[in-house]
């Protein structure tokens, strides 16, 4: 057991100008994770420090804030990493509602402006319901390969966490840029087999402040404690908008 | 206070929740649907779920087997008129979760694939590697943002259901931003909120699994049912008590003791020859048996034994089984590949809870709920690995459709009444909020209710602890009323929410003592030391408690049964 100092960053904007700092001692057991120290400073020692937190296991997302000015996922990363001293902030880019508790609604905007759901071009004119029952005449599911999965998978991972948003030197900038995660996202129906709104969604992207407005850092990248590789997602979009654009000079409606 | 008006309000934003919503959305594009969550949707614990979800799918499947595996389960305390709805739905409800854009592995012939599970005959269980929770609730949140008419209150904790004249109207919710309360009306409620493992120490469950909605309903007058069953699951992580997936057996891993022998086959423990494969009470069992014979291994966290995956391969591992690999290196420093993880029972999730019909539908007229925190029933005392989240979707489903039928032909809420009841709650919260003046600690009375309860339900139980646990939970419901807070501002206060959720806990974790202190049986997950073996004269019927100010009030039900007569449960 070690003791450390945690210091906090606390904000409550019907009593503080700004955000300040506050130190707590914590005896920190050796397999402890950073969130770990902050249960026990709600539970032992402050009641007042708000923090948001559920699974403890890596993959709901909750969790993430800064920690010696570095986006993590707290539950995952090892209290014992750092030194006596251990800072922990509300992730960065992100308006604060309460001490390390940030506001989401931008991203969650952002996040359904880029149609996360499959989009099937004959639902426009059918009853979705009676086109997926023509899908397959046992299950009603579509086939799709192992390589087929494969192109998408790996930007179907995201866990909302944000700590992308965090590193990303253009959200930083530019609070509107749609970001990594969103455009994984909408990336990631892109290349699924399944879905047929590619058209619509790389629009989406050729707008303003979306995939264009990356300038490659690859911060994302680096802090995704799930290695989504948005940076390649965002990359591929890019390349997927154009040449839409491309296809459709050349054949109108893009040769559909 | 603000007043918003729907069709129907969901409260809980996981698998049942949000496959309710979607039901009664599409097939209802003119009614407003109030989804409220005290978290974001993609936070909610189905999120945990790793191994799969059940329902057939191969040429050598059919769904009287998936119907007799989950009776056999159940140790024929399901409803069989349930189970066979649940079965014929599953397909169906799974085949809808592909459309919708789940990544669920697949064969080489493009088609899902499927593995085997504990207690099922044969590979029914559908995958997305291991972490079909996960994708489950993604593909589910995502395909909700389709429908304009599902509205969303994300971070809103309700504390009260709203019922005037009979009738369940809407709920009182607190906007933890800002903390003000509302009402939100509807003319019918679904109670989607999970279970609550954190009743215990030792769970897989995420912090917000506090039985929130079965204390709602309770309240209400509604009965819980079926409470003393709990399921221990057999593989979790000691310390943290993280979920490492049936799956893992699924695709052949072995269960070893220290003398490096596979218990399951090598010493009688009535798993069946498929040992591994056995279902969780029963392995449970095994594990703790084993224990106390003196072949686990003593750790920091207390006894265990491991799960031994090192024979299946990287390849498999790192393909199916990838998550388990992270979370075994994350947090007990095990590479799987080449090292047995250490394991041992944990608390995993409740066959009992909210009591309804087929339809979704409580005592409660305009009161519904599914998943876990419903008690249909149709995992009765012990319910088989990846049936919940099918489970989820079928009675999600069926309930927003009973409840939508519902909602029209139902007279307009009395909204002055509905509004005064929530101001009243309002008020009640308020003084809670950084009530300085009270007696104990949250994590004081969390911790004790957590050790009374393992105490008392633990994997085997003895008739002297129950009744200690009986007697602490009622001391604990009057302790819990009087809570020390500290935190007195209104914005995202979690300590406020923080108490209402050890409230609900403490009211919730006393109708289990009662009901495990007055069923004396052995039966699926509710194994008593005292009666050895399973009962059917006495006590083949559902266990209701009612609300009582005095404490819970016990009542029977009939369990429906049907074509499969109950007979010895061996494997």
């Amino acid at each position: 057991m070690a003791d450390k100092t945690i210091v906090i960053t606390r904000f409550d904007p019907d009593k503080d100008q700004a955000p300040r700092k506050q130190e707590y001692k914590v005896p920190c057991e050796p397999d402890w994770k950073v969130l770990d120290a902050i249960n026990f400073i709600k539970d032992e020692l402050d009641g007042s420090v708000a923090h948001r937190w559920s699974c403890r296991m890596a993959v709901c997302g909750s969790c993430g804030m800064m920690v010696n000015g570095e986006p993590k996922l707290t539950c995952k990363t090892s209290i014992n990493d750092y030194g006596d001293r251990v800072d922990i902030e509300p992730l960065a880019n992100f308006p604060i509602v309460r001490d390390l508790v940030v506001d989401l609604d931008g991203f969650m905007h952002k996040f359904q402006s880029v149609k996360p759901w499959i989009i099937r071009a004959k639902e426009k004119a059918a009853d979705p319901i009676a086109a997926r029952a023509a899908l397959h005449p046992v299950k009603g599911t579509y086939s799709q390969s192992a390589d087929q999965l494969a192109t998408f998978k790996q930007f179907s991972m995201c866990i909302n966490c944000m700590l992308c948003y965090a590193a990303c030197p253009v959200v930083a900038n530019e609070p509107e840029f749609l970001g990594p995660a969103a455009i994984a996202l909408g990336h990631r129906y892109n290349m699924d087999s399944r879905d047929e709104g590619q058209g619509e969604r790389n629009e989406i992207f050729r707008g303003e402040g979306t995939v264009f407005s990356c300038s490659y850092a690859n911060e994302c990248s680096e802090v995704c404690p799930k290695n989504v590789d948005p940076a390649a997602a965002v990359n591929q979009a890019k390349f997927g908008a154009v040449i839409d654009w491309a296809k459709n000079l050349v054949l109108p409606r893009g040769g559909a | 206070m603000n007043v918003f008006r729907h069709d129907i309000v969901i409260v809980g934003g996981g698998g049942a929740g949000l496959r309710a919503a979607i039901e009664a959305a599409e097939n209802h594009p003119n009614a407003s649907i109030a989804l409220v969550s005290k978290v974001y949707p993609m936070r909610s614990h189905t999120v945990s779920a790793e191994g799969g979800a059940a329902a057939v799918a191969r040429e050598d499947d059919n769904l009287e087997l998936h119907g007799f595996d989950t009776v056999k389960g159940s140790d024929f305390l399901g409803d069989q008129d349930c189970i066979v709805y649940f079965v014929e739905q599953a397909p169906k409800e799974l085949a809808l979760l592909e459309n919708w854009g789940c990544p669920f592995s697949r064969n080489e012939d493009g088609s899902v694939a499927t593995r085997a599970f504990g207690g099922m005959t044969t590979k029914r269980t559908w995958y997305a590697a291991d972490k079909i929770g996960f994708h489950m609730l993604h593909a589910l949140f995502q395909h909700s943002m389709r429908f304009p008419n599902i509205v969303r209150y994300d971070e809103y904790f309700v504390s009260k259901l709203l019922v005037d004249g009979g009738r369940c109207n809407g709920v009182a919710a607190l906007d933890i931003r800002t903390g003000e309360y509302c009402t939100i009306l509807g003319r019918a409620v679904i109670l989607t909120t999970g279970g609550g493992g954190k009743i215990f120490p030792f769970t897989t469950n995420g912090t917000i699994k506090t039985a929130d909605g079965m204390a709602l309903a309770y309240r209400a007058g509604v009965p819980l049912k079926d409470m003393e069953f709990v399921q221990y699951h057999p593989t979790g992580l000691p310390g943290t008590g993280i979920l490492i997936t049936e799956a893992t057996r699924g695709e052949g891993g072995y269960l070893k003791n220290n003398k490096g022998e596979r218990f399951l086959v090598d010493y009688d423990y009535g798993v069946g020859k498929k040992a591994e494969l056995g279902p969780r009470d029963m392995i449970s069992r095994a594990i703790v048996q084993e224990i106390e014979a003196g072949r686990g291994f003593e750790g920091a966290y207390g006894a265990y034994v491991h799960l031994d995956l090192t024979h299946l391969g990287a390849e498999v591992i790192n393909t199916k089984l990838p998550f388990v690999r992270e979370l075994a290196k994350t947090y007990v420093g095990v590479d799987p590949i080449t090292t047995p993880i250490p394991i041992r029972p944990v608390v995993h999730y409740m066959m009992g809870g909210v009591d309804t019909n087929i339809h979704g539908a409580t005592t409660l007229p305009g009161l519904y709920a599914a998943g876990e925190t419903a008690c249909v029933s149709i995992n009765g005392a012990n319910r088989l690995g990846s049936n919940s989240l099918t489970e989820c979707l079928v009675f999600g489903a069926a309930a927003a459709r009973h409840a939508m039928s519902f909602s029209k032909d139902s007279a307009a809420p009395n909204e002055k009444a509905l509004v005064a009841q929530c101001e009243e709650e309002a008020g009640r919260v308020a003084n809670l909020r950084g009530r300085k003046k009270g007696g104990e600690k949250i994590s004081a009375i969390r911790r004790e209710l957590n050790n009374v309860m393992e105490a008392c339900c633990g994997v085997y139980r003895e008739q002297t602890s129950m009744q200690t646990g009986v007697i602490a939970t009622a001391q604990l419901r009057g302790r819990v009323a009087d809570l020390r807070l500290e935190d007195s501002s209104k914005v995202f206060n979690t300590e406020l929410i923080t108490a209402m959720e050890l409230q609900n806990m403490v009211e919730v974790a006393e109708t289990i003592a009662v009901s495990a202190a007055h069923r004396k049986e052995s039966r699926g997950a509710h194994t008593c030391k005292d009666y050895k073996g399973r009962d059917d004269s006495n006590y083949l019927y559902h266990t209701m408690t009612h609300h009582d100010p005095a404490g819970p009030r016990l009542g029977k039900k009939d369990v429906v049964l049907g074509k499969w007569i109950p007979e010895e449960r061996k494997y």
